[in-house]
């Protein structure tokens, strides 16, 4: 089964995760810029953290076989903080990088004016730059939040987006909007395997995503894995498996055009390389 | 017109536009397009290790990378140091022996080119790929590797080959 991971904090991550992840058969992750756990106070702390996930993190994760790409964006919680509005200015340079295939995670999280603002102005950047774009969908007052998304990205290409963290409830409108759907699987939030088979029963494979999203709270890097045993278990064949965990993942980031993925796909092994292998 | 002779124009003629073009320019412009930017810029500009500096500090892993591998071909004298000082300070591989290549085996002081080395050992780097190391190895040097050495054998360790072939 071979993985890719379209959602996952590693920097809040140990490297025995990488090696539990990369012996469950994950190749290639995309780590979103998104909160720390402690809130940010000014734009250069943004800035050392873009740059980790632009250099160390993917060094790291090279280092266990898993090729490693980000979104960047300033964040929805943080949006809200005027010390760090001038992240949007930082920005454009950052975009150009060749590990970024997506603006993300952009949207809402107590939907207010000033995240209204910031929102749009990461969707014009995202159009900019030919980048798709991966939209957070808040956790409280969840199926509003996800109408209002919906509202703000009608004007695009509904296939450039990838609208997360959905649920049964917010499903539905997404699945009719044409944006790509994303999953994130927890231990105890959001989704779990067992109704994350039962929505692809419902709704079909085409525009899936699903992601293990963990960070620095419970969570648990295998549960991509946990998803396609699941999916195997309730009579689904390894190319529907194949097309949630890889196929899709690999489709809708490669609109950026930036996916680099030849050195995880062929397969090789890792451990034969040089001390300089990793991307350049 | 190919998209690296555009860019190497469009910097010739505005070395402003290099910083939206190089982060661009591996996979617009192919392997080899970003050394051929930072020339453009060493022709246009009377002096260009500010604009080399502040490409390295916007860079990502792979910009920075072949700006250390570039250096020797920019002709700055000791002003790019600060870059390789930066690079001996992470704990990336591919930095810390670009590092140590030519421009940083020509400029680093006696401490800091023994400490590079030192970490190359420390890393794995093997001692060959160290620029100039023959020319550079002192008594010092040999001193830090026999401890080394000593380290390791109390800890019940390997001592690599390339460190025990230079005691």
């Amino acid at each position: 089964m071979r993985i890719f991971d379209p959602h996952v904090h590693m920097t809040s991550r140990t490297t025995d995760d990488y090696e539990r992840m990369y012996a469950a058969g994950v190749r290639a992750v995309v780590e979103p810029a998104f909160w720390l756990g402690q809130p940010r106070t000014n734009v250069g702390s943004f800035l050392d953290y873009f740059d980790a996930l632009l250099g160390w993190e993917p060094y790291r994760a090279a280092q266990y076989g898993i090729r490693h790409h980000c979104t960047l964006a300033l964040n929805p919680k943080e949006a809200n903080d005027p010390r760090c509005a001038g992240v949007l200015d930082e920005l454009p340079r950052y975009l150009l990088k060749d590990s970024v295939v997506a603006v993300g995670e952009v949207g809402y999280d107590s939907m207010t004016p000033e995240e209204d603002r910031v929102f749009e102005a990461q969707l014009a950047l995202a159009e900019e730059h030919g980048l798709p774009v991966l939209v957070h969908t808040p956790h409280r007052d969840k199926a509003a939040g996800a109408r209002r998304t919906l509202d703000v990205v009608k004007g695009m290409d509904p296939g450039m987006v990838l609208v997360d963290h959905l649920n049964e409830l917010t499903v539905g409108m997404v699945h009719e909007a044409g944006c790509w759907m994303g999953f994130s699987i927890y231990p105890d939030t959001k989704m779990d395997p067992q109704r994350m088979v039962a929505i692809l029963k419902e709704y079909g494979t085409e525009r899936m995503i699903v992601n293990s999203a963990a960070d620095w709270g419970r969570s648990d890097v295998l549960k991509t894995r946990e998803v396609g045993e699941a999916m195997l278990a309730a009579g689904f064949t390894d190319e529907d498996v194949d097309r949630v965990l890889w196929q899709n993942p690999v489709a809708f980031y490669g609109q950026s055009g930036r996916l680099t993925l030849d050195d995880v796909e062929s397969g090789g092994d890792y451990e034969g390389n040089t001390i300089l292998r990793g991307t350049r | 017109m190919t998209w690296l002779a555009r860019a190497v124009a469009d910097v010739e003629r505005d070395p402003e536009t290099v910083y939206a073009l190089f982060p661009r320019a591996a996979r617009e412009g192919g392997p080899g397009a970003r050394a051929e930017l930072l020339r453009a810029l060493g022709k246009a500009l009377p002096d260009p290790a500010a604009a080399v500096m502040k490409l390295y500090w916007q860079g990502d892993a792979g910009e920075r990378l072949e700006i250390l591998e570039s250096l020797p071909q920019l002709d700055l004298g000791p002003a790019a140091l600060p870059l390789v000082h930066d690079a001996l300070r992470t704990n990336d591989t591919r930095l810390v022996a670009a590092a140590l290549g030519p421009y940083g085996s020509a400029w680093l002081d006696d401490h800091a080119f023994r400490q590079g080395v030192l970490k190359c050992v420390f890393m794995s780097v093997p001692l060959a790929s160290v620029e100039g190391l023959g020319r550079r190895f002192d008594e010092e040097l040999r001193r830090m590797l026999a401890d080394f050495a000593a380290e390791r054998r109390a800890a019940g360790r390997p001592v690599p080959p390339d460190v025990l072939e230079r005691l």
